[in-house]
Formats: structure tokens, sequence, C-alpha cells
């Protein structure tokens, strides 16, 4: 598929070309108060809507996939008692896992 | 442990004498133990890219030149769900737009001259940008940044290529993979919340999101998560900022 192949393509070069412009800008650019609050705020939205999509998307209509919601939410509680980021994934995974066998 | 033994009690010398610094082991092991985990989610990467419909080397090569976690996730995130490959683009680069940021902190630390940005830049993600900065000196910043972006550089690209050649073998949603992105990106979410107005927008954007998501093509919503942040964040704040140190 053409279109995948150039998207990927851009989204690699992409990345690179935003690491290198942010080790070269001129700092009072990327130290402007409004663009670096910003910058700030865009990580956590952008996190926030891809976790909606991956729980509630399914192509385009609602539809929720209860093994993948309960793997999420175990997640969720280990990293309420500050389990490490390699923690929460297993549990994440290893509950969906388990709710798949049995569901 | 080096082979220079004489370190002043308060090592106050150590970087004018040139004498090797007393966090080089610490931060070698912190820098280990940062590539093993990356190695983990590359395995998971690789994987999930796969199932999305990459091919293997399409994988490999987002690890190799993209190399930024969260925006790879996102863009086979975005493929995955139905989304065009330019709403996957374009989510991956928003999420990348962090990393122009870093540029600052780590350019004062790593202090790259002309050529080097070429390859210094390459490094600056996420991880390399905190150890960078967690460091009391330039010198030990200089060496965190090398040493935890070529270990986690390493991994995560050969993790990705396991993790890709796996999925090309078997049929990993099976293995609870489908609830490992948004785990991932759960538990990145979570200690930005603490950021101001973070948690209103993460809320917000959810809430947008998940009205448009049966109104709008896949890869919309997400977008608009972006333009309320930028909304967010180009009105002026009532609060006065607390800048870190410049």
């Amino acid at each position: 598929m053409m279109s995948l192949w150039i998207m990927v393509v851009l989204t690699s070069l992409g990345s690179y070309g935003l690491k290198l412009a942010g080790v070269s800008l001129p700092r009072s650019v990327l130290n402007h108060p409004r663009v670096q609050r910003t910058a700030y705020l865009l990580p956590p939205a952008m996190l926030a809507a891809l976790i909606m999509t991956g729980l509630v998307d399914a192509n385009g209509h609602y539809g929720v996939d209860w093994p993948v919601l309960a793997g999420v939410g175990a997640g969720a509680i280990a990293m309420r008692f500050k389990a490490s980021l390699v923690t929460v994934f297993i549990v994440a995974i290893v509950a969906c896992a388990v709710l798949q066998l049995i569901v | 442990m080096s082979e220079t033994t004489r370190f002043p009690p308060r090592d106050r010398d150590a970087r004018v004498t040139g004498a090797d610094f007393p966090e080089r082991a610490a931060i070698t092991r912190a820098a280990v133990g940062i590539g093993v985990y990356a190695g983990a989610f590359g395995v998971t990467f690789g994987a999930i890219a796969i199932a999305s419909g990459l091919t293997v080397f399409q994988a490999l090569l987002m690890s190799v030149v993209a190399y930024t976690g969260a925006s790879q996730f996102a863009f086979v995130g975005v493929i995955a769900a139905g989304g065009s490959p330019l709403a996957g683009l374009s989510a991956a680069l928003l999420l990348g737009t962090r990393n122009m940021f870093y540029g600052v902190p780590v350019t004062q630390v790593v202090q790259p001259r002309g050529l080097q940005r070429l390859w210094t830049a390459h490094f600056v993600i996420d991880e390399t940008t905190a150890m960078a900065v967690a460091q009391r000196d330039s010198r030990a910043g200089r060496y965190a940044f090398w040493a935890t972006g070529v270990s986690l550089y390493s991994l995560w690209t050969v993790g990705t290529l396991a993790g890709a050649l796996i999925g090309s073998g078997i049929n990993t949603a099976a293995f609870g993979l489908s609830a490992a992105a948004p785990a991932i990106f759960l538990a990145l979410l979570w200690p930005q919340l603490s950021r101001d107005g973070a948690a209103t927008v993460a809320i917000v954007a959810a809430l947008v999101t998940l009205v448009l998501i049966p109104l709008t093509p896949p890869g919309v919503p997400i977008l608009a998560a972006a333009v309320v942040a930028v909304v967010v964040g180009a009105t002026p704040s009532r609060s006065p900022r607390v800048q870190e140190a410049s």
C-alpha cells in the first residue's frame, strides 16, 4: 500500500525533523510562554484521546472490547499502587489475555 | 569502580580536575535499566505494528528513524483503528512536538556544536532528556544523555525487529496485546496530569474524542484533541507561570 509507505517515511522523517528543530531553533522561539504552554498541553490531550479511541472506538462507532477495558483498568490499579511502567504494562496485557481466554 | 581512588570527600573538584565523576556507575546502571524496558516496549511496538498492517521493514524503519515511542504507537494505533495514514502521521507528529521542546534543556547540557546537532537531535526523547537534566553538572548530564540514548536506541530497535518477526509468525491478538497500547498511553499520561491545566485539558480532550468517534472519519477525533490543547495553550494564563530554570 503506497500511501502507508509514504506516511511511514514522513512520520519517521518528521519525528526526526522536530527533534532537529529543537536543538537548532533560536531559544527565543521555543521559550515563548504560549508556545511552551501549548507544547506542554499537547501530550496529555493526545494521550487522553488515544486512550479513549483505544477503549471505545470500533472503526467509527462505539464498541467496547471488554477484555481490553479490563486489562487497562488493571493497569490503572497497578499504577495507583505506584507500580513501574513495565509492571503496569505486564499487568494490563496479562489481565487482558486471561479474560480473552475465559470470555 | 573507577581507577581514580582519591576523590575528595565532597567531590567538588571532580569536574575541574578532569577526574572521573562518581555518578558514572549509577548512571550506567540506570541507562541499562531504561534500555531493558525500552526493549520490552520495542517488542510490543513491533508486534502491534504488524497487527496494524505494517511490514517488518516499515516497523523497523520507524524505530530506527523516528525513534520516539509514543508517536510510533500513536501512528500504528490510528492505522489499526481504521484511520487514514495521513491521520496517523498528524497524530504522531503532534505528539512528537514535545521532543522539539526538549531540545532547549538538552542543548544546555549537551552543548552540541555545528554538525553535532545532527546526531544529538536523534537522541532527544523523554527518557534521555529526563536523565540529562537530572544530573548535578553538565559532564554527568552529557554522559547520562549519551548512555541512555545509546542503550535505549539499540534495545528499542532490536526489540522492534524481534516483535515484528514474532508478530508475523503468530497472531498476537490472543496475547492481550490489544491492551498494551492504551495501558502505555495511560501510564505516560498519569504523571503529566499534575501539570498546570493538564488534567482539565485531558478530560476535555477525552470527551471531545468520545463525542466525535461516531461522527467523523477515524483519526479525526484524536486531531480534535490537539485543537483543545492549542486553544487552551494559546489562551493567556491568569495564574503566574512558574518558569523552570532557563
